[in-house]
This record gives C-alpha cells, structure tokens and sequence, in this order.
C-alpha cells in the first residue's frame, strides 16, 4: 500500500493549477512572481557580506543589495523557506520523505552525483547571466507576459531539446 | 484593489508572512506533482514522461489568464507588479547554460531545492552545486560577466505588444497552443513507452 502511494503524483493539471493559483496570489498580495534562483543569491550575498562587508558593499554584483539593508530580509527568502515547508509537507503525506538517490538504473550513484553537482552549476551561472531560473525567469515572466520570460523559454527547453540527445545515457 | 503590499494595503511583515504560505501552495504543488523525482523532470526531453510540460505550460498559462482578467476586472493594476526587463542575449545565452545544467543535473534550482529538502541526496548535491556557480559568478562578474550581463538592454517589453498583437489574443494562442502540446505530449510518451514494463512506468507513477 505505501509503496503504492509513494509513487503517486497528483493530477498533472491539478498540480499546474495549483501552482498557477499560487503565482496569481504572488503577484496579488504581493506584487512579485515565485522565483528561487532569487533567493540563492540573497544567501550568497547574505554569507559574503557576513565575511567581509566592505567587499560585499563595494562589489558591483552585491553592493546595491548590501545598501538596501539585511540581504535575507526579502520575500523571496520567505517564499523559498514556504517552498521547503511545503514540500516536506506534501513529501510527508505521501510517504516520500526518505533518503534516497534518484537517477536512471543505467547509472552509478557516483556517476549521478557528479552529473547533479556539475548540472547545479551550470545552473548557478546561468540563472545569474540569464537573470532567473524556470520559475523567476520563465513561468513568472509567462505569467505576465514578459519577452524575458519567453525567451528563456526558448533557451531553457529549446536548448534541452537541441542537447538533450548528447546526454541520453544519463538519463535512458 | 492589488498588488496589496506594493499599494500599501499591507505591512512589511505581514506581506513577507504571506510569502511564506504562498511558497508552501508552491513546494506542495512541485512535490506532488512528482518534481522531486529527477528522472520525471528529465523524463520531458526525452520523451518518457511530459509531466513537466503539462505542469508547467497549465501553471504559467493559468497564471497569464487569471491576472489578465483580473486586470481587466480592477481587481489588481498590473502596473504596479514587478515587471522583468529584458536584455535579450544575456537572457538567451543563460538559458543555454540553464539547458545543459536541466540535461546533465536533472534538476533546476526550485525543484532541486525541494528535492533536498526531502531527503534526494542528488538533489542537496544539485543544491551545492547552484551554490558552487553562483560563488564563482559573484567573485568573477567584474572582470567576466558585468559588461554582457547589461547587455542588449531593451526595458520592460510585454511580448504582445512586441509582436503587435493584443494581450488577450497572445494568452488565447498561448493556451490553444498548450492544449496543443498537451496532446501531442501524450503521443509522445504512448509511443515512447510502447515497450516499457509495468514496473518501469509505476516507477515514474505513471
């Protein structure tokens, strides 16, 4: 039975509409799209100007930021931590929450765990080069129908598509 | 009428409160959605499993209509909402990255964050790894990345009116063109997993 329920996912319609109603209210109580790439960089920035903060003041990547005040104390940060709570949540409820590697049988959990680390950073450049990730970037910018957000639409599953075949033993 | 907090309708704390219970809808609906699964996420660019394309496509389209009739209605004055600018080729060669990173990482950085967060050890090391970047790019963007990065600057565009058409004539194509792919989506993953075991599809809660 609970291995059952530890594979079942919801609705995939239902899981979209729901995370849609989730951007709406975002953008209606608070006048910001879901984003999380944001909030990486606020913990960066935040442990830089814990550091050094005169580096992190006079860096041009951070110093607007380190002005305006405590890096952390931004919505997204608080959004990010309602993501964590929310997932261990639903993680909870289905029986998911439980240590484990996921990847494809084909490989080793060595393999898998130096592709993660490397796809993470790939990950951590583009989103700051790109100015956000799937969800700041494209489903918020989607939302309001910003050329940014179809853009990195474009570039983020175009691109998967034109590359996906070079990494297809990762995966199948 | 909204945005509530950037109208001054609500105060700082409250607005980051609400934050909090907004992010918890969203973590709940990646996770039961299944997006802490890596090879579901990976599974849309090869065909497998296209959950992430309905998800997706449904969350960001049903998002697009809301706020648009919500607009239209003076229930909230999207005016007044961050609105992205967009510097197109930074934006575009950052997509690129984000591709290879999607493709060799099997996460992004929300749904990897989630993943750590319940327990995926290749989802904590993911995590690590967007962290690893965004260090080297915070302690390299001077010298490397600035000048580009402010590149192809074109202010705030709405993608409508860049292709000289009205907004609510972009979202209608946009959804028909989601309904579209929802069902050659499914086709797709038929056709795909024609020779799949039963155990191989449960795997994935298909």
């Amino acid at each position: 039975m609970e291995k059952n329920l530890r594979r079942k996912y919801i609705n995939p319609y239902l899981g979209g509409f729901l995370i849609g109603i989730a951007l709406i209210a975002a953008y209606y109580f608070s006048g910001e799209g879901l984003g999380s790439s944001g909030a990486y960089k606020r913990f960066v920035i935040a442990s830089i100007d814990a550091i050094s903060h005169t580096y992190a003041l006079n860096s041009h990547y951070s110093g607007a930021i380190v002005k305006a005040g405590n890096p952390l104390n931004t919505w997204l940060v608080f959004e990010l931590l309602g993501v964590v709570a929310g997932a261990i949540l639903s993680a909870a409820v289905y029986g998911r929450l439980k240590w484990e590697i996921g990847k494809s049988p084909k490989i080793t959990n060595k393999t898998r765990l130096i592709a993660a680390l490397i796809g993470g950073i790939l990950w951590g450049v583009g989103t700051q080069l790109g100015r956000g990730c799937t969800s700041g970037l494209i489903m918020s910018g989607m939302a309001v129908n910003s050329l940014s957000g179809y853009i990195g639409l474009l570039a983020v599953f175009g691109g998967g598509y034109l590359f996906a075949y070079f990494f297809r033993k990762l995966w199948i | 009428m909204g945005p509530l907090y950037p109208l001054g309708h609500i105060s700082e704390p409250t607005n980051l409160l609400i934050g909090f219970f907004i992010g918890m809808l969203f973590g709940w609906g990646l996770e039961a959605s299944g997006f802490t699964n890596t090879r579901k996420l990976a599974g849309v660019f090869y065909g497998y499993d296209m959950t992430v394309l309905k998800v997706f496509f449904t969350a960001a389209l049903t998002a697009a209509a809301g706020l648009f009739i919500m607009h239209h209605y003076g229930i909230i004055d999207l005016t007044q909402i961050f609105y992205p600018h967009t510097y197109w080729l930074p934006t575009l060669t950052g997509g690129l990255l984000m591709a290879l990173g999607f493709l060799i990482g099997g996460f992004c950085p929300g749904t990897g964050f989630c993943a750590a967060s319940t327990g995926k050890i290749d989802g904590i090391v993911f995590v690590v790894g967007v962290f690893i970047g965004i260090y080297f790019y915070a302690f390299t963007y001077e010298p490397i990345f600035e000048k580009f990065r402010n590149s192809t600057f074109m202010g705030q565009v709405n993608i409508a009116d860049w292709l000289g058409i009205r907004e609510g004539l972009f979202i209608f194509i946009m959804i028909i063109i989601a309904i579209g792919s929802y069902i050659f989506a499914d086709w797709v993953q038929k056709k795909v997993n024609k020779n799949k075991s039963k155990e191989e599809l449960e795997d994935l809660g298909l």
